[in-house]
């Protein structure tokens, strides 16, 4: 992102559901900017309001507070045509694919053209070309019901971006695959950011997905925006409960943790290459028992942590924390209420 | 068991008028039971437009005809048919009532097919600004189809069923000669003919009905 330029902006949005129980809070007090042409994560545990926030930027849902703006618009106060014209500037796609069952591949992706009113024989063309995109030009006179998990959300992907929208929302569009072809649709959806420019809010659960291709990230929780920022920051240095919670989230699930003084080392990508834990044991002679370890590749940069049980001596645990300060690694102390 | 010329002859005449009741009159049902069925979807609460009170009042219309015996209901339109019609006699005459009989049967099938639509795809169709009646027009009435077309099967069968019925009062066709020769004159052997070749054609409409179903259908192969 070299010019940063603000292409959507949510401020002080709220989302209220009225139900038979009275009403239910979905989002409240929202405030985002999202750059033209980075790809930007939402991420949050179900329940957060990420799906309600998603449909509040294209107005599938209308926020009950506050504005969105699009372009320097607020869609909220639009006209419902003039919505519908801003909705053809912003692709969708979907956990479910929600392909029409009935319509073949090459006419699913003509769909959004026809409502857009282009010409059949240009949508033809332009669908041609998109299958070739996404790879499945010899998929195209097939019906849903015969393609793959895989090859459903790359017809999706080319129905969404057929009318060359600006914005591609995805809402949990990779929850319903396996780990290999999630890894083949991100790896699309980089490519369709890449060269056709257009900005991406991906909305999941997973941590994986935002890792593999997202610039920034917004972590929601309980209706409100946890914390902002770059991916590689977040990552290696959540801020709030509910980040520490996702990014700790396998280590909780693997790591016995009933045992005392537990430390997270952070590896924020300038000591991957330094045998650190190796260095910490030879200077300061005390056994390091290592519980969890990861290192993920986050635009490029090896990030990582490590959660370490260090000796219950605690002259022996100063000294190895000493060693830590010494050499600018960041560590913390890992409780239980943390996790 | 031989029938008389005269008697194939009228049998024959009878078939005629029976199909001409129930395909006449389905034709002129899902006229308009489809555009019912449509409202009942559209304008249900959370559906694409709603208008909760307009589909309140038409679900009640609709459930007061579909509660009102056929039987009764027919004489009690016999003026009606009489001002459409001119006569109150015959295949032709038994058009009104069973038209006024079936369309709310049909809306009620129509919407139980467009209910069925994934809203995965209608929410799909939104997202691309597709306008109401795009929405209708092209992805609820195609995504539909199978199930419409089963549900017409059913419709045609239920129909011919009740054009039967209308023999009792005059409507003719293949009820009427049940009726009048199999058991006012007691001619078992009229009636038995006359149930078995309804038998047949309620096999043969909902035979093809379910074959256009499934050829038609591409989420199945």
């Amino acid at each position: 992102m070299a010019a940063e330029e603000t292409i959507i902006q949510l401020r002080n949005m709220g989302k209220e559901f009225k139900t038979a129980n009275g009403p239910v809070v979905a989002l409240d007090d929202i405030n985002l900017d999202i750059q033209r042409g980075e790809i930007f994560g939402i991420i949050g545990l179900s329940g957060a309001g990420k799906s309600t926030l998603v449909r509040c930027i294209n107005m599938l849902e209308v926020p009950t507070s506050g504005e969105v703006v699009f372009e320097g618009e607020n869609l909220a106060a639009m006209s419902e045509s003039g919505q519908r014209k801003a909705r053809q500037s912003m692709g969708m796609i979907f956990q479910q694919f929600n392909l029409l069952a009935q319509r073949n591949v090459v006419k699913n992706i003509c769909f959004p053209m026809e409502i857009a009113g282009t010409p059949k024989k240009q949508a033809r063309e332009r669908a041609m070309e998109l299958l070739k995109l996404v790879g499945l030009e010899d998929r195209a006179k097939a019906y849903p019901a015969q393609l793959s998990g895989g090859q459903k959300q790359r017809v999706a992907i080319a129905r969404a971006i057929a009318t060359n929208p600006k914005v591609l929302l995805c809402d949990e569009a990779t929850s319903a695959l396996d780990p290999n072809t999630t890894k083949s649709i991100l790896q699309l959806l980089k490519q369709i950011n890449r060269d056709l420019g257009i900005t991406v809010i991906v909305i999941t659960h997973e941590m994986a997905v935002i890792e593999a291709i997202c610039d920034r990230v917004a972590i929601i929780d309980q209706s409100h925006i946890a914390e902002v920022g770059k991916v590689s920051d977040i990552f290696s240095e959540p801020k709030s409960r509910i980040g520490r919670q996702l990014i700790l989230g396998d280590a909780v699930t693997n790591v016995k943790f009933d045992v005392a003084r537990k430390y997270r080392i952070i590896f924020d990508g300038r000591e991957s290459m330094e045998p650190v834990i190796a260095n910490m044991i030879l200077a300061c002679k005390v056994p390091v028992n290592i519980l969890y370890a990861s290192t993920k590749d986050i635009g490029g940069k090896a990030v990582g942590q490590m959660i370490v049980q260090l000796p219950e001596d605690e002259t022996d645990a100063n000294r190895a924390l000493t060693y830590l300060k010494s050499v600018e690694i960041p560590y913390e102390e890992v409780r239980e209420h943390d996790i | 068991m031989t029938f008389s010329p005269q008697v194939i002859e009228m049998i024959k005449t009878g078939i005629g008028e029976t199909l001409f009741m129930v395909f006449a009159s389905t034709i002129i049902s899902y006229l308009i039971g489809i555009p019912l069925g449509i409202i009942l979807v559209v304008t249900e609460k959370g559906g694409i437009r709603p208008i909760p009170a307009l589909q309140k009042v038409l679900g009640i219309v609709i459930n007061l005809l579909r509660s009102v015996p056929f039987l009764i209901l027919l004489i009690m339109v016999l003026p009606i048919t009489r001002k459409i019609v001119g006569t109150t006699l015959g295949a032709k005459a038994v058009v009104p009532p069973l038209v006024i009989a079936a369309a709310p049967y049909i809306a009620r099938m129509v919407e139980s097919s467009f209910k069925e639509v994934d809203a995965g795809v209608i929410e799909a169709a939104k997202s691309m600004g597709a306008s109401t009646f795009q929405i209708i027009w092209k992805v609820l009435l195609p995504e539909a189809k199978p199930s419409l077309l089963v549900g017409a099967a059913i419709s045609t069968t239920t129909i011919l069923g009740y054009s039967a019925m209308a023999g009792a009062v005059g409507g003719g066709g293949l009820g009427g000669i049940a009726i009048n020769y199999g058991y006012y004159r007691y001619q078992t052997d009229m009636m038995f003919l006359t149930v078995a070749i309804l038998v047949i054609i309620v096999q043969i409409i909902q035979e093809i009905g379910m074959k256009l179903a499934r050829v038609s259908d591409k989420r199945i192969r």
